[in-house]
Order: C-alpha cells, then structure tokens, then sequence
C-alpha cells in the first residue's frame, strides 16, 4: 500500500527539518489530509508508528486534519461545500468550479525539542 | 516548541514531475499517463492506436508493471520502442520512475509518450509524472457504479474510455449511468466508448489523439 511511501516521504521531511532547527526529539506533527486525497489516515498512522519504531522518532503522535472539499464557482463566484463528490455549482448549476481545498496532503506544523 | 511547516508530504514527486514535464515541453511531446484497473484493456488499446497511427506519428510506450515484461513485449512487436518498467510491489508510478527511462529511449524522436500506469484504480491518480493528459479506461464488465466509488481517478482524468461495449448484451451495464455519474464528478470529461475487440469507436478516439499531438506541436515546436 502506498501509505508507506507516503509515510517514508513524511519522516524525511521532518528529519530535514529538525536538522534545520536543531530539533532532536519530535513530540508530533499536524497534517492536513484533503477528503480527495488517495489516503487513509488509520493506514498512514500504522505506517507511520511502523517506520518510525526502534528510531529517535518512536512515540511521536501523528495528528490528523481531514480537510472537507470546498470550492468557488468561477460564474457566480459563491463558494461552496462540494457534496457527494458532485463538482458543479449547487447555486447556479456551472462546472466551472475550481477546489479551494480538499486535494492537499500537507504538514502543518511540527512540535519538537 | 511548535514549528510551522506549510510543504506538501508529496513536494518531492510534484517537483520530478514538474521537472519532466519542462523536458516533454522543451520537445514538444505530448504525454499521456493511461490507468484503468487490470483487465480493463490498457495494453490491448494502445496497440490498436498504434495501428491506427503508427504510419502519421512516431510513437513511444513506456509500461509501468509490478512484474514481468510481457507488456513491452507485445508493444516491441509493433515496432515502436517500448521501455519496461518493474515496480517489484508499489502499485503506481511515479516522477522518479519515469525520469529513470530517459536515458533508455530518444525522446527527440517522438510525436507522442504514452505511460502504461501500473494496473490499478485508486493509487495512480494521485502521482504526477509531468504527463499532459490522464487518460482512462473503465471496462463495462467492472459496472456502471464505478464512477461515485473512485472519484479522484475520475476527476484527475481527462479522457474517459468505456471499453468491451462489444459485450454490453451480456452484462447489467449501462453507459448512461456512468456518463451521468461521471460527468458529476467531472463535468469536462470527453467520453469514448468503444470495443478493442471489434474496433467500434475507435477511430473517434485516435482521431482525439492525433488532433491533441498537433496542437501540443504548433502549441510548443520542438527546440
């Protein structure tokens, strides 16, 4: 599964970046996980715990944001929760839309020592 | 001590893809990652658009599989250069892989690029591989819910190909319940159907195909 690659990912960021804080324990991380977005947050956690066990990481708490898909209709210009993976305007019928959120698989913040 | 990080977990692959990308631009090839579940008709397909358009377009496959080269095989035997890739377990493709053919094929002698993604209807619509087009195959023997149950491959695609209509008399399947469910997911989908089998509906596609290099072409002439 490709969580784990996912998760591999991950960890390499947060090293590169507490090397460049001069960070050496990590407490936890915050993502920001798009409802569109082709993980499983309870996957991602078990590869996360997997990987990151026998390490300087192990412990570390994995914490997750499933971000709703929201976008803007680029006719009428209302924003909008996309229901039901339906992507056209509910307001004035347009697929001319464009997400706002709900793709992304991003790091928000990390908390260390 | 809380640090703030705003970078996307998959930085890495998006800046590969943006990379080849830049390549495919500079030579003005077009690229189409192709992805369907396994089975659907992937392989049998493309060679039938190189049939189709071998004599008018200098064609390039790379084929993307857990294992085996049967795939580049049986596009080798087209005439057309064929580069494998073996996965060995991960069940897509991505920026890196792709990059790691170049040295393999001559990309300047190419109209068009197509990536054989590996067999699979959830994983590859998430990898970018700097393709200008998604392109995909939904067989009518996989059912006509698919759409609602895989919206991101449906709503990363630009091309929707529905494949075996030939067998339409002999499954519960129909093509107006998939049109409807996708084009909620996504309204810009162009939809083929057609038959490998018989070759039904076929040439509307190659004819899509050959209009979309032409265009990439006056679009960003080869440097």
């Amino acid at each position: 599964m490709h969580e784990m690659s996912i998760a591999q990912s991950l960890i390499d960021i947060l090293r590169e970046e507490m090397t460049r804080h001069g960070a050496t324990v990590l407490k936890s991380v915050r993502l920001r996980i798009g409802q569109l977005s082709a993980v499983v947050p309870e996957s991602l956690s078990f590869c996360f715990e997997v990987i990151t066990s026998d390490t300087d990481m192990e412990g570390a708490k994995l914490l997750m944001d499933v971000i709703p898909l929201e976008a803007t209709c680029l006719e009428c210009h209302k924003e909008f929760h996309i229901k039901d993976y339906s992507f056209s305007c509910p307001h004035c019928s347009s697929p001319n839309i464009e997400t706002t959120s709900g793709h992304d698989l991003s790091i928000v913040e990390m908390e260390v020592e | 001590m809380k640090i703030p990080v705003v970078k996307q977990i998959l930085e890495a692959n998006e800046r590969i893809a943006d990379q080849n990308r830049a390549i495919f631009d500079e030579k003005g090839l077009l690229v189409i990652n192709l992805m369907s579940s396994p089975g659907a008709g992937k392989t049998t397909l493309l060679e039938k658009t190189i049939d189709a358009l071998n004599d008018t377009l200098r064609i390039g496959v790379i084929e993307g599989d857990i294992q085996s080269s049967r795939d580049a095989e049986r596009i080798a035997l087209k005439g057309v250069p064929a580069v494998q890739i073996n996965t060995g377990g991960a069940c897509h493709l991505d920026g890196n892989m792709i990059r790691d053919t170049f040295a393999e094929m001559d990309l300047d002698t190419l109209d068009l690029l197509v990536v054989e993604n590996v067999g699979n209807l959830v994983c590859p619509a998430e990898f970018r591989l700097g393709e200008d087009f998604k392109v995909m195959i939904l067989s009518v023997t996989e059912g006509d819910d698919k759409p609602s149950k895989y919206p991101l491959m449906f709503r990363e695609s630009a091309v929707l190909l529905i494949n075996k209509i030939d067998l339409l008399p002999y499954v519960d399947c129909s093509l107006a319940k998939i049109r409807e469910e996708a084009f909620k997911i996504n309204p810009h989908l162009t939809v083929f159907d057609v038959s490998c089998k018989t070759g039904e509906g076929l040439d509307l596609w190659t004819a899509w195909l050959k209009k979309s290099v032409e265009a990439n072409r006056s679009a960003q002439p080869a440097k």
